[in-house]
C-alpha cells in the first residue's frame, strides 16, 4: 500500500517536473496561428476586411472575432486556403467588403496633375510613393500593392488604378482547352498572305 | 567503352538529311536586324545606345545585368533606329524589348574588339571566363543559359568530366552536324580552351551515330592533336540523347540528381556550337554576333543551313532559301518535339535559335480533339526522366500543385515523348508547361507579399518611432519651459527684494523727514 502510494507520487513527481521544464524550455512566444493565417493574407494591406492591415485581421480571425471571408483582394483562392487552415467551411466572399479583382492593379500617378501634397505618402501603407513637399510623387510599380489607400486622399483625383501588364515574364502557359477556343491565327494564314 | 542508356526515350524518323545536301551558307548581312533583350535565361541586358547612335559590327549595345545575364553586341554595323517593344519569338507572342539597327551596307568591324590571343595558355581561367562573358556567349543548344557562369562551377564542385554534346537528337535539325563537318578543327579548339579553364581528366564528345560524316571530320581533326585527353564517342540515335542529363547518363553512367545540376557530380556539359563560339571569342577576340541555324521542312524551297547574324528576320532567311511552297502551313522555332509555334515570321533569329522549321500539313501529326485519358501509362514507358506524366497531367488539371511538385514536375525536360506516345493525343507537355508557370507566378506573387509584409510591418515601427520622437521632443520642452518659469519667479522675487528694500527706504525717509518736522516744531515752539 504504501510502496503504491509512494511510487505513484514519485512518478506523478518525475512527471510533473519534466512538464514543467518543458513549458519553460519550450515556451512559444506570440500565438503562431496568427502567423499561418497572416501568411496566407495577400498582404495589400488594403483595410477593406475593417481591420488596419492584414496581420490585425490575422489576430481577429485567430480570436474567432472575424469571419474567413473579408478579403477581397485574396478573393476565393484565400478564402479556400485559410478554410483549409482552420478546418472550416469556406464559403462566399463577402460582398459588402468589396469585389475581387481578376487582374491585379497597380496605381499610378498622372504626374501632369500632381501637386506635390505628400497625402498619397502618407496614405501608403508600404511606403511605395516617393516624393516631397511640392515636388512630383511617384509610385514605385513593384512594391504597390493595389491598395487604393491613396486614391481617396488626393485632393486632385491625380492617381489611377490600372492593370499589370502581362510580359514574357508573368505570362503563364494557358491550359490546352482555352488555347483551342481561343483561335488564334495559325502560322499558315500568315505565309499565305 | 561501354554505354549507359537511359529510361524511355523514342525512336524518331531524323529528317534530317534534306538540311544536309548543301553546305553551310553564310548568308549576307541583312538591311536590319532586331536584337531582344534577353536571349538568354536570367535578367535582360541593360541598353548602352541610344536612337540615332551609330554602331559597328561587334559594338557592345546592351550590357549584362548582374551575374546571370549576358551582354548583346552589334550584329551589324549601322544606326541604333528604335529601341522599343517589339514581337520576339516566345510562345507567348507578347512584345519585349528589343533594339533595332538599320545596316550602312559597310559590314565593319569596331575598333573595340578584344586582342586576338592564340596563345590563351598564358591566361589565367578567370580572365578567358571574363572574355567569353563579354563576348556574350550562352549555350547555343537552345536553352542559352551564360556559358561564362556554367564554367565557373566554385570550388565546391570540381569538373572531372567535360561533355560536348553533339548528339543533335531532334528530328529535322541539322546545324551542329554540319558545323561538326565543316569546322571540327574549331570546335576542338574551344574544347581546348574550356579544358585550360576548368582543368577537367577527360572530355567526351558525344555524337549521334546517325551523323557519319561529322564523327570521321571529328576524328580526322583529333587525330592531329596528340595527348589531348579528348574522346569522340559515337552514341545511339535515340530521342532525347541530346538532353543534359540524358547524354551524361549515356555516356558516364551516372545519373544527375532530381533537381540537381551536373556540376553536383563533377561534369558540365557544352553543345559544340557554343564551343565554337568559345574558339570565336578567344582566339579570334569575336563576339557572337552570329550562328547557324537549320532552315528545313517541307513548306521551304531549299532547305539547308545558313550562318545568319543574331537579329536578322526569319522572313530574311526563307527567303534566301527559295521561299515557301505551296505546302507550307507551320512555323516553328526549334525542331518538332520541342520548337515554339510561331505566328508570323517577321521575328528575329535570336541566340537559341538552331532551327527554323516550315513544316507542311503532312509533317505535323493533327491530333484533334483530345481524348480521354485512358490510363494506358505508355507516356510512363516513354519518359525519359523516370516521372509520372499520367500523374502530372491529372494534378496539372486539378490545379494540385503541392501533389504536382511531389511527383517532380520541375525535373520535366518538356521532350515531348509523352505526348507523342499518347493514345489519347493529350497535350500533355503543355498542361506541365502551364502547371510550371502557374507555380512560378504563384511563387513571385508570394514573395512579393513577403516584401509587402516587412514594408508595411518597417513603416509601423518607422511611425511608432516617429510619435516616440516626437513625445520625448515635447517632453524635453516642457521641462525647459518649467526651468524657465522658475527662474522666472527667482526674478520675481528679486524684484518684489528690490520693491520691499526700496519701499523700506521710503519708510525710512518718511519716518526721518517726520522727525525733522517735530524738531522744526519745537524750535519753533519758544519762538
Amino acid at each position: 500500500m504504501l510502496a503504491s502510494i509512494l511510487a505513484i507520487g514519485i512518478l506523478s513527481a518525475f512527471f510533473g517536473l519534466v512538464l514543467g521544464y518543458a513549458a519553460i524550455r519550450f515556451k512559444v512566444e506570440g500565438d503562431p496561428i496568427v502567423d499561418q493565417i497572416d501568411s496566407v493574407l495577400p498582404q495589400t494591406q488594403c483595410g477593406q476586411c475593417g481591420f488596419p492591415g492584414c496581420r490585425p485581421y490575422a489576430e481577429a480571425i485567430a480570436a474567432g472575432e472575424a469571419d474567413i471571408n473579408r478579403c477581397p483582394p485574396g478573393g476565393e483562392t484565400v478564402i479556400n486556403n485559410l478554410a483549409d487552415l482552420l478546418g472550416v467551411d469556406p464559403k462566399p466572399l463577402d460582398e459588402e467588403r468589396g469585389e475581387h479583382k481578376e487582374q491585379p492593379e497597380v496605381a499610378r500617378i498622372i504626374e501632369d496633375y500632381c501637386i506635390g501634397c505628400t497625402k498619397c505618402i502618407q496614405a501608403c501603407p508600404v511606403d511605395a510613393i516617393i516624393g516631397a513637399a511640392k515636388q512630383m510623387h511617384v509610385v514605385i510599380a513593384d512594391e504597390c500593392t493595389g491598395c487604393e489607400l491613396c486614391i481617396p486622399v488626393c485632393p486632385v483625383d491625380c492617381i489611377v488604378m490600372e492593370p499589370v501588364k502581362t510580359t514574357i515574364d508573368n505570362w503563364i502557359w494557358p491550359l490546352p482547352e482555352i488555347t483551342a477556343k481561343a483561335q488564334q491565327p495559325t502560322p499558315a494564314e500568315v505565309i499565305d498572305e | 567503352m561501354r554505354l549507359s542508356s537511359f529510361h524511355g526515350g523514342l525512336e524518331l524518323p531524323s529528317h534530317k538529311a534534306i538540311s544536309t545536301r548543301t553546305p553551310i551558307a553564310t548568308l549576307p548581312p541583312p538591311q536590319r536586324v532586331v536584337l531582344p533583350l534577353r536571349q538568354h535565361i536570367g535578367h535582360p541586358a541593360e541598353v548602352l545606345v541610344e536612337v540615332g547612335q551609330q554602331v559597328r559590327k561587334g559594338d557592345k549595345v546592351a550590357a549584362a545585368e548582374g551575374y546571370v545575364s549576358a551582354p548583346l553586341h552589334a550584329s551589324i554595323s549601322g544606326t541604333v533606329t528604335a529601341i522599343e517593344e517589339r514581337d520576339v519569338p516566345h510562345p507567348s507572342g507578347l512584345q519585349a524589348l528589343c533594339i533595332e539597327i538599320e545596316s550602312d551596307g559597310r559590314d565593319e568591324w569596331t575598333d573595340a574588339l578584344p586582342e586576338p590571343t592564340p596563345d590563351y595558355q598564358q591566361l589565367p581561367a578567370v580572365e578567358l571566363r571574363n572574355r567569353l562573358r563579354e563576348a556574350g556567349i550562352v549555350g547555343l543548344g537552345g536553352a542559352a543559359f551564360p556559358t561564362a557562369v556554367k564554367l565557373n562551377p566554385g570550388d565546391q564542385h570540381p569538373i572531372h568530366t567535360v561533355i560536348i554534346n553533339g548528339a543533335e537528337c531532334e528530328p529535322y535539325i541539322s546545324c551542329d552536324d554540319m558545323l561538326m563537318r565543316e569546322q571540327a578543327r574549331e570546335i576542338l579548339s574551344g574544347v581546348q580552351i574550356i579544358q585550360h579553364i576548368l582543368k577537367p581528366t577527360r572530355v567526351l564528345i558525344g555524337i549521334e551515330d546517325n551523323k557519319p560524316e561529322a564523327i570521321a571530320a571529328m576524328q580526322q581533326a583529333l587525330a592531329s592533336l596528340d595527348n589531348s585527353g579528348i574522346e569522340i564517342i559515337a552514341v545511339p540515335s535515340r530521342y532525347p540523347t541530346g538532353g543534359e542529363k540524358q547524354l551524361i547518363k549515356v555516356l558516364t553512367g551516372q545519373e544527375v540528381p532530381g533537381h540537381g545540376l551536373p556540376a553536383d557530380i563533377g561534369i558540365t556539359c557544352h553543345n559544340v556550337g557554343t564551343v565554337h563560339a568559345v574558339h570565336e571569342a578567344i582566339i579570334n577576340g569575336r563576339p557572337l554576333i552570329e550562328r547557324v541555324i537549320t532552315v528545313t521542312g517541307q513548306g521551304i524551297e531549299h532547305a539547308r543551313n545558313l550562318r545568319a547574324r543574331i537579329g536578322t528576320l526569319f522572313s530574311d532567311l526563307t527567303d534566301y532559301c527559295g521561299g515557301y511552297t505551296a505546302d507550307a502551313s507551320y512555323l516553328l522555332m526549334g525542331g518538332p518535339m520541342m520548337g515554339i509555334s510561331l505566328r508570323h515570321d517577321q521575328l528575329p533569329v535570336i541566340k537559341a535559335t538552331n532551327c527554323l522549321l516550315v513544316a507542311s500539313d503532312a509533317e505535323i501529326r493533327h491530333s484533334g480533339e483530345a481524348a480521354p485519358c485512358i490510363r494506358c501509362g505508355a507516356c510512363v514507358d516513354a519518359c525519359p526522366v523516370n516521372l509520372l506524366p499520367q500523374q502530372l497531367y491529372w494534378y496539372a488539371r486539378a490545379n494540385d500543385h503541392d501533389r504536382i511538385q511531389a511527383f517532380d514536375l520541375f525535373d520535366c525536360i518538356e521532350c515531348g515523348c509523352c505526348a507523342h506516345v499518347c493514345p489519347s493525343h493529350i497535350p500533355l507537355v503543355q498542361y506541365y508547361r502551364h502547371a510550371k508557370t502557374e507555380i512560378w507566378q504563384l511563387e513571385a506573387q508570394r514573395q512579393k507579399a513577403d516584401r509587402a509584409r516587412r514594408r508595411h510591418e518597417f513603416r509601423q515601427a518607422r511611425l511608432e518611432r516617429e510619435k516616440r520622437e516626437k513625445a520625448e521632443r515635447l517632453a524635453r520642452k516642457r521641462a525647459a519651459l518649467k526651468r524657465e518659469t522658475r527662474s522666472d519667479s527667482s526674478k520675481q522675487q528679486a524684484i518684489q527684494a528690490a520693491l520691499e528694500r526700496a519701499q523700506a527706504r521710503k519708510k525710512q525717509l518718511a519716518a526721518e523727514a517726520a522727525a525733522r518736522q517735530s524738531e522744526a516744531s519745537d524750535d519753533e515752539a519758544p519762538r
